[in-house]
């Protein structure tokens, strides 16, 4: 197999199975959640649930000040790998190319250089997290080979898509396709790990959030 | 009613788990904050004290029976099943290294309420017979007795025969069509009767009908704490058909935490249908009062002094400004801790764990937390609105040789009423 029919295969039905398989698997852990329903409150409340709810979904993003304090780097570190893989994904101008093919809808790109400057901070976010979920005791503790295969399935994309721009290994052709069949991988792998929080982190900050709204406490 | 068996404590557990429950499993993404955030990880370090490890057997039963790729591994045989050892493992977490102080639930980035997944994990635990005996102990008393330390009426009556001696207001007992129905905590009748004292001059003062029942005049639910909901509804019950029958229009809570949570929020839920009477936490009336200029104090306090909010007035039960607020009417210099309001630090002794002796060594060396907070102000006087907290506090400060006296603010609101009307009665 050529470069070429690789990158025809990574961009024709491998990536319709992988979106295929990534929205198959979303759909099924909201309906998964969902369907499990919950109670309504019967205590005389005093506030809306649903602005709370939209409120939390918004606050929880910023961290208490209490806990930053004792973690600035880590949660720091959060932020800046987020961002980063944000910016990239949305702002680099062959995604946006490849986005308003799918969808139509097109924004201005950031220049190539400072996205391969954030595709490095991203990357190094990323290997930051690695050490402290190796060597703080509570993430030691917590993780599974979940958190490892999370972890590896994020970086890829950002690594491979770095080293197509820079050319700095193997042809691009060659490159281009690894870095596609890593975001294929990507897609098929979150919907059944903790990255499903891209979309259920919305969820469960919903939920804290109503609770907390139609109670009138703090959240 | 059958025994307590591993089998039905895994049923409990699963029927708990409801959509919020399994949107915050997807979203965790074990990083690991929630430690940060509990005082039972930070003041040993241990990291099997980190909040959402202490639900893990809840998250096994769900992504094995409620995800596709939990159930294919189970179908193969592969998937981590929930046994007797896990119980057995995770007792102490769930129930001595937890207070259900809701502090990780703020902190946790996806917005997971872990410390309602522990309530809720704890319905399994207790069903499978892997609860502590003290939690075990109070639950059985307050069913039988009515109270979590075996109080009974006659201690009560004595209670209020004391008082009204000395104060020589008259205690309604039973008073049908009052608007108050006050509720008290075994541990004010036992150790604070002030608090009484001070309810009736307070009443007294702002000119409000109030009774106490004899038939539910206890608040503390230990139903709740040890997590058997069936309990915790007869418990509640109680209450209801008592305020009910006296036909008050609002139950008052007495200072106590989890009392108030336990009949201000579960109670409805747990009876299954609203309440036909307000519910309000003292603090919450007492404010109400002030707004309503029926309080007039006189004089204020000179000692520096500082509040202890209670976990579950504050965190849970949104009761943050009332304090600061009948504070400042008799506190000159009362200063704040750091992370006060929403994000204090719990005394270690809520959720059950003050009556589990078991506990008590991780308890104490859990309050490290809050005596660091203290040492950073240097207070004469700590004042808090829970007769827990007041226990558990008390015993940490001795514990670690500080002397600073504890109250009630109730009381210390009572102090300071202006009672021209009563002078000379004594
Ligand atoms: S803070 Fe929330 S997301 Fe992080 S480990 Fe704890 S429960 Fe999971
Ligand atoms: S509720 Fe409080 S004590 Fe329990 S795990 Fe959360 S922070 Fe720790």
């Amino acid at each position: 197999m050529t470069a070429e029919t690789l990158l025809t295969w990574a961009r024709g039905s491998a990536f319709d199975w992988a979106i295929g398989i990534f929205v198959f698997g979303m759909v099924l852990r909201l309906i998964e959640v969902l369907s499990l329903g919950k109670k309504p409150d019967l205590a005389e409340g005093r506030g809306s649930g649903v602005k709370g709810g939209l409120k939390t979904i918004v606050t929880r993003s910023i961290p208490r000040a209490s806990v930053f304090a004792r973690e600035p780097v880590r949660i720091t570190n959060g932020y800046v790998f987020h961002v980063g893989f944000l910016l990239v994904l949305l702002f680099y101008g062959p995604h946006i190319e490849f986005i308003e093919n799918l969808t139509g809808l097109s924004w201005p790109a950031l220049p190539g250089g400072i996205i391969a400057g954030l595709g490095m901070i991203t990357m190094a976010s990323l290997v930051l997290a690695l050490i402290f979920r190796l060597r703080n005791p509570v993430l030691r503790h917590i993780s599974t080979v979940n958190d490892y295969l999370a972890w590896a399935v994020t970086l890829l994309p950002v690594l491979t898509g770095y080293l197509a721009y820079s050319h700095a290994v193997l042809p691009y052709t060659a490159m281009l396709a690894l870095h596609i069949l890593s975001i294929e991988l990507l897609l098929v792998v979150a919907p059944f790990t903790k990255l499903t929080h891209m979309f259920s982190f919305a969820l469960s900050r919903w939920y804290q959030g109503y609770q907390a709204g139609y109670r009138g406490i703090e959240s | 009613m059958s025994g307590p068996s591993v089998e039905k404590g895994i049923n409990f557990i699963r029927e708990q788990i409801d959509a919020p429950v399994a949107s915050f499993f997807s979203s965790c993404v074990h990083c690991g904050m929630c430690a940060e955030a509990c005082l039972f990880y930070t003041q040993t370090g241990d990291p099997r004290y980190t909040p959402i490890y202490k639900v893990e057997p809840m998250r096994r039963l769900w992504e094995n029976e409620f995800t596709l790729w939990g159930r294919i591994k189970s179908t193969l045989g592969i998937a981590k099943k929930v046994t007797e050892e896990d119980f057995a493992q995770w007792e102490e977490l769930v129930y001595d290294g937890c207070s259900l102080c809701g502090r990780c639930s703020l902190v946790c980035p996806v917005g997971n309420d872990i410390s309602g997944m522990i309530r809720k994990i704890r319905e399994g635990f207790s069903a499978a017979g892997y609860a502590p005996e003290g939690l075990i102990g109070a639950t059985t008393r307050a069913i039988t007795i009515g109270s979590p330390m075996g109080v009974r009426l006659p201690a009560l009556k004595a209670q209020i025969g004391h008082v009204e001696k000395e104060t020589g207001i008259e205690i309604p007992l039973d008073r049908a069509g009052a608007e108050y129905m006050v509720l008290l905590s075994s541990m004010e009748i036992m150790n604070f009767p002030e608090y009484l004292q001070a309810i009736a001059r307070i009443m007294r003062q702002a000119g409000r009908t109030w009774t106490i029942s004899s038939k539910a005049f206890e608040a503390t639910n230990s139903g709740i704490q040890i997590g058997a909901s069936d309990l915790a509804r007869e418990l509640v019950q109680r209450v209801v058909d008592a305020a009910e029958e006296l036909g008050v229009q609002t139950v008052i809570s007495p200072e106590c935490g989890h009392a108030y949570t336990a009949i201000r929020w579960e109670g409805p839920n747990l009876i299954g249908r609203p309440f036909k009477f307000k519910v309000r936490h003292i603090l919450e009336v007492l404010d109400e009062f002030r707004e309503q200029g029926l309080i007039k104090t006189r004089g204020k306090e000179q000692a520096r002094l500082t509040f202890h909010d209670p976990c579950q007035l504050v965190r849970k039960g949104g009761v943050v400004e009332q304090p600061r607020h009948l504070l400042d009417l008799v506190a000159e210099n009362f200063v704040e801790m750091t992370d006060h309001g929403a994000m204090n630090w719990c005394c270690g002794g809520g959720g059950g764990v003050s009556a589990n002796e078991r506990a008590d060594e991780l308890r104490l060396k859990a309050f490290r937390q809050k005596k660091s907070q203290l040492d950073e102000i240097g207070v004469e006087t700590l004042v808090t609105a829970c007769a827990n907290c007041r226990i558990t506090l008390e015993e940490g400060l001795e514990e670690y040789e500080m002397d600073i006296p504890v109250v009630g603010l109730t009381e210390t609101l009572a102090e300071h009423l202006v009672e021209e009307d009563q002078e000379g009665q004594g």
